[in-house]
């Protein structure tokens, strides 16, 4: 498989706080790595990072071979990243309809339109009408989801997948995801739940206060490594 | 003047206001932009059409077709390269940079132009007005500044609602970082905002100088009315800031009756006080929500 996303040595930061030290991070087209990590172990500023939300302090990342960095957040959705950003953020002053339309401001061609995105996301189709404002945390990251495809991303970042959503809200949003692989599009998951994580990612990399500290396909480890790269404890 | 007469003067004057009042409603709506200099630069709009008017030999509504256009690339540049430095979660650069801009202009146009008052002469329009009643008469002139005050909004609401643009800056107004994942270049939205706020401004420089006199130094009234308008109606709020320029109009004209009657009040110190209520009793406006800044 061709690599897609190559990172490496990236730093980044918030101010004088550095959140990401020297991370190294390969993602081959058609994949799905998930990234865990305790809170504050750098996954959402590893994504915002990518996404150009957060200036990256150093290194490298190589977006199909063009190098990411130079381009301004803006202009990356164009490229074919799209992120969908830890609390949903929807826009509150418009319809589920209207957020979606704006997933697809870039317009960048390929195969997504509103139709396929309800075709995955089908708990999306009763709530067109309505305003994003008054969604339950399960619809928001569904229209979220939907509105980052809308943009026909090579690289979904998916932040905080499923922070605070219920185990049943979770598997649904869960299910959309093969058909996201289908439309040709590459996700780097940021999971809390690691079962999650390791069920659904074909590698996993885990951040230990903004280092990599593990990076195997969940097949490869087993709870003692994940407890151990997660914790920064040494392994049994 | 009757009291229904003056009501129907008010809601005519009350375009005008509203016609001020857009611009300013519409980049404090996207990017929370307090313009200072908003007057002055309606002023300086009516000074650019008393020199192009003069220099073609043109009526000055044609005069529009060059003054809005130059306004707009006037605000669009200055977006750009001024105001977009001072945009942050401190208003306080923003204030000070506009209302320097504004003294600026201010003095610029009393440079250039005099102190001495100027009219814009737009011909027969000006006396005409439709006789509805046997005491209530609608002028051609404040009749036309309302239906081009209604116009300019009802397009402005097509286009945030209808269009890929529209949407642009809605998003960007609710939240710019996540607009800029969208694809969105949030400072290339607020240029575009700032450049149809200075269409809309300008429009209302013309209107006002063709309305009446004016001079270097009338901006600040300008400013005054606007922003009352803008706060009666409901910050960031544009059918709101329709209704805010009405009841503006309407509280300065029926204002000016009781003056007449009783020698107690002046319409604009009606206005103010209007204004006053609405700030104490409803301080997000009448169409503003509650919490929204």
């Amino acid at each position: 498989m061709t690599t897609l996303l190559d990172v490496a040595g990236l730093s980044a930061g918030y101010g004088d706080f550095q959140a990401l030290f020297d991370v190294d991070l390969r993602v081959a087209e058609g994949e799905t790595v998930a990234v865990i990590g305790a809170n504050g172990a750098g996954k959402s500023t590893l994504l915002r990072t990518l996404a150009g939300l957060v200036t990256a302090t150093g290194g490298t990342v190589r977006f199909a071979g063009e190098d990411l960095l130079a381009v301004p957040a803006h202009r990356r959705v164009a490229e074919g990243i799209a992120l969908v950003p830890e609390g949903r953020r929807l826009f509150p002053s418009m319809t589920v309809a209207e957020n979606l339309l704006v997933g697809a401001h870039a317009r960048r061609p390929g195969p997504w339109t509103v139709a396929r995105v309800l075709d995955v996301l089908p708990l999306i189709e009763p709530l067109m009408g309505r305003s994003a404002d008054v969604l339950s945390g399960g619809e928001r990251q569904a229209v979220a989801i939907g509105r980052a495809l809308m943009s026909n991303p090579r690289l979904m970042l998916w932040d905080e997948a499923s922070l605070g959503l219920a185990p049943v809200v979770v598997r649904r949003l869960y299910d959309a995801l093969p058909g996201v692989i289908e439309g040709g599009t590459t996700v780097l998951i940021v999971e809390q739940d690691i079962g999650q994580a390791l069920a659904v990612a074909d590698r996993v990399v885990c951040l230990l206060e903004g280092r990599v500290s593990l990076e195997a396909r969940p097949a490869e480890v087993d709870r003692d490594d994940i407890t151990a790269a997660y914790f920064g404890t040494v392994s049994a | 003047m009757s009291w229904a007469n003056a009501a129907v003067q008010g809601v005519l004057l009350g375009g005008l206001f509203a016609l001020f009042a857009t611009g300013l409603s519409l980049s404090f709506g996207v990017m929370r932009f307090v313009n200072l200099a908003h007057g002055d630069l309606a002023i300086l709009a009516a000074y650019l059409a008393v020199s192009t008017t003069a220099a073609l030999n043109v009526n000055p509504f044609v005069s529009l077709l060059v003054v809005v256009p130059v306004m707009a690339a006037g605000g669009y540049v200055l977006q750009r390269f001024v105001f977009d430095r001072t945009i942050g979660p401190d208003p306080l650069p923003a204030i000070l940079v506009t209302f320097g801009l504004g003294v600026v202009i201010q003095n610029a146009l009393l440079e250039h132009y005099s102190a001495d008052s100027r009219g814009l002469d737009a011909g027969a329009i000006e006396d005409r007005s439709i006789r509805l009643t046997d005491g209530i008469a609608v002028g051609w002139l404040p009749l036309l500044t309302l239906v081009t005050a209604v116009a300019v909004l009802i397009g402005l609401q097509v286009m945030l609602s209808r269009t890929r643009a529209g949407r642009a800056f809605r998003a960007t107004a609710d939240d710019p970082d996540t607009a800029r994942l969208m694809g969105i270049d949030d400072r290339g939205v607020h240029s575009r905002v700032m450049a149809i706020s200075f269409a809309t401004v300008a429009l209302a420089g013309v209107f006002l100088g063709i309305r009446g006199t004016f001079g270097p130094a009338e901006g600040t009234a300008v400013l005054l009315f606007g922003f009352e308008a803008v706060v009666i109606g409901g910050l960031g709020s544009l059918w709101g800031t329709l209704v805010g320029g009405i009841i503006l109009g309407l509280a300065q004209a029926l204002g000016n009756q009781v003056d007449v009657r009783y020698d107690l009040l002046s319409g604009v110190l009606f206005g103010h006080l209007l204004f006053l209520v609405v700030l104490a009793f409803r301080p997000q406006g009448l169409f503003g929500q509650r919490g929204r800044t």
